[in-house]
């Protein structure tokens, strides 16, 4: 029952940050209709952000204080948002009106180019990340422990699901970006200016891509230009499995691989892990494509 | 002139030139050997790819198969009295890559049949997931029989060595003569036409679920091979020469070339193998080149470059002009 609830646990809190990833992969989902390849390099470059941010200023601000924390997580945030930015202007925007096919090669393209730049930058060995969160148990009892680290991990994803479900739904911009989802041309006709959506939208899936880097480096902490593969790929299965294009589902699905994901650790089957979750993403793919709360879309001709 | 004329010559060719590999630097010899296994892998990609339009981004999990299983096969045989010795191995090796094809395509049937639901970006995640899965499977098989120890897990599998310059072209020979003859046939005008309007091919009668399966077997097939020359070449394999990154070299070779192209994908394959030992100094850009490459290419030139351009138009059109002149 113990080791249960342990799983249960730690599978939270990594589901919690393939549910960051995953809300970024839906969100440009959304808005443009392609998967992002690169999402899941963007959240390998928020982790460096965070490691270069938090010795930069370890003079000022110890590692481990709060400060350090705040301003790690704001910096990394920050850089990312404005490199999805970036890879939205020169890689993506020329292309909009291509065929989608042709945007899928630039993403694959764009993923490359930021793990192999990185690696030749930050070098291809791993590094350890600063403790910037305290790693000692919060809670311990006999049948569970929670670290400080898996602690801050739900809460603050939780905070920014919160935080963006309130973007979406209450503010100006957020309800441009639905429209834009809803119908892009009509959203335009409206006149609301889709360029600049999309940029918001990258802006912000982004910074949750950099805040789940953070976070993932704090609790597993080694970092290389690498990393952001495997995660990148179980975030887009989470998005998938949730529903492309819904936000809550992305959430949701980010659980249930994060919960599947630590379970099957703890079995005789761990080395088969990654593939399970694949195997996860084929079933879904074949027996329901629109994922657990996504809508059916039916071809045009 | 008849492309099988030019396809006997060039065999031809490779028999003469096969007498004076053994003479060549071993260093440029590996390099013409990987050009050569680089064909198959893009020419057969290039049929799921180029010419059906289903973007497959697994063709290293294929090409992993061929190369673990007729590597199996060749092992047991030469450990079971069909060796080197019985006329100078080929044998061994034609039932080796028979089976590893044979063995890749059925695999490659596995996965078209639930991935041909999928369109574009869905196919390419699923396939890289395949890939990734294959992978994961090799790496935790290993098993033993008279002592000798077969595919190793994550550790390796030892091949013995029979791959040569006449086994590597001759079959990339055979993969572009097929390829271009299926694809030119009135049969094969079938995938084209599942690539460039599904639904319109559907409704003039293409059974396009059927014509996907066949280019994924018929490609997984030739990739399967591929691997299995591979194998039998570097003499050593592990789960990670078959990991999604050799996938996608193969596919940057289909893009760079340009997709449906038969010729420019060759051209592309020769051009990026000799590359990177070219630049083998500048080898921690190489990825960088790649990557910077797909993204210029789909902004400046998406069609490749030599757009969709085929054997034997190429040769078509040089008859015309010469006939003008």
């Amino acid at each position: 029952m113990g080791e249960i609830l342990q799983q249960l646990v730690n599978g939270i809190s990594l589901g919690a940050i393939y549910a960051l990833i995953a809300l970024g992969y839906t969100m440009i989902y959304g808005v443009l209709r392609f998967i992002n390849f690169a999402h899941g390099d963007i959240f390998m470059i928020g982790a460096f952000a965070g490691y270069f941010v938090a010795n930069a200023i370890s003079h000022i601000l110890p590692i481990g204080s709060i400060g350090s924390v705040i301003v790690v997580f704001v910096a990394s945030m920050t850089i990312c948002a404005l490199l999805g930015a970036l890879i939205e202007y020169l890689a993506y925007r020329p292309l909009r009106t291509r065929p989608k096919l042709t945007v899928l090669i630039t993403a694959i393209g764009v993923s490359l180019f930021l793990e192999y730049l990185s690696q030749l930058l930050f070098g291809a060995t791993p590094r350890g990340f600063p403790e910037i969160i305290p790693n000692h148990a919060l809670i311990k009892s006999k049948a569970i422990t929670i670290d400080v680290v898996g602690a801050v991990v739900i809460i603050t994803s939780f905070t920014l699901m919160l935080v963006l479900r309130l973007i979406v739904k209450k503010t100006k911009i957020g309800t441009a970006m639905r429209a834009v989802s809803f119908n892009q041309q009509a959203a335009s006709l409206m006149g609301i200016n889709i360029s600049k959506v999309i940029t918001f939208t990258f802006m912000t899936g982004s910074a949750l891509a950099a805040a789940g880097g953070v976070l993932y480096a704090a609790q597993y902490p080694s970092i290389d230009p690498l990393m952001g593969i495997l995660p990148g790929l179980k975030a887009f299965v989470a998005a998938v499995l949730g529903g492309i294009g819904n936000i809550t589902g992305a959430a949701l699905g980010g659980m249930i691989i994060g919960i599947v994901e630590s379970f099957i650790g703890g079995t005789f089957l761990s080395t088969y892990r990654d593939a399970i979750v694949f195997a996860i993403l084929i079933g879904i793919l074949i027996f329901k494509p629109s994922g657990i709360l996504g809508k059916n879309e039916v071809e045009k001709v | 002139m008849r492309p099988q004329l030019i396809f006997a010559l060039i065999f031809a060719g490779l028999i003469g030139l096969s007498f004076v590999t053994g003479k060549i630097d071993p260093y440029y010899y590996t390099v013409i050997i990987f050009i050569g296994i680089n064909i198959t892998m893009a020419t057969s990609l290039n049929l799921i790819n180029g010419f059906t339009g289903q973007f497959s981004l697994g063709h290293a999990g294929f090409m992993g198969v061929g190369a673990y299983v007729s590597a199996i096969v060749s092992t047991y045989l030469t450990t079971h009295g069909l060796g080197t010795e019985v006329m100078g191995g080929v044998p061994v090796m034609a039932i080796a890559l028979l089976v590893g094809g044979l063995a890749a395509a059925l695999t490659g049937l596995a996965v078209g049949i639930p991935s041909l639901r999928l369109k574009g970006d869905y196919l390419a995640i699923v396939t890289l997931g395949f890939n990734e899965i294959i992978r994961v499977i090799i790496q935790n098989v290993d098993f033993k029989i008279d002592g000798i120890s077969y595919v190793g897990g994550a550790r390796g599998f030892a091949v013995p060595q029979l791959s040569s310059f006449l086994w590597v072209f001759g079959i990339a020979l055979v993969a572009i003569y097929f390829v271009e003859n299926l694809i030119n046939s009135t049969y094969g005008r079938g995938f084209l036409a599942v690539r460039d309007d599904e639904v319109a091919a559907e409704a003039m009668g293409v059974h396009t679920t059927r014509f996907k399966v066949r280019a994924f077997v018929i490609g997984s097939f030739f990739a399967g091979i591929g691997g299995g020359l591979f194998a039998h070449f570097i003499q050593y394999i592990t789960p990670d020469n078959f990991t999604f990154l050799k996938s996608i070299e193969i596919v940057v070779m289909v893009i760079l070339g340009g997709m449906g192209s038969t010729y420019g994908v060759i051209l592309a394959a020769i051009l990026l193998t000799i590359m990177p030992e070219a630049l083998r100094e500048f080898s921690e850009y190489r990825m960088i080149i790649y990557s910077l490459m797909l993204i210029v290419l789909m902004i400046a030139r998406p069609q490749g470059l030599f757009g969709s351009q085929t054997f034997t138009r190429f040769f078509a059109k040089r008859k015309a002009a010469a006939n003008k002149v």
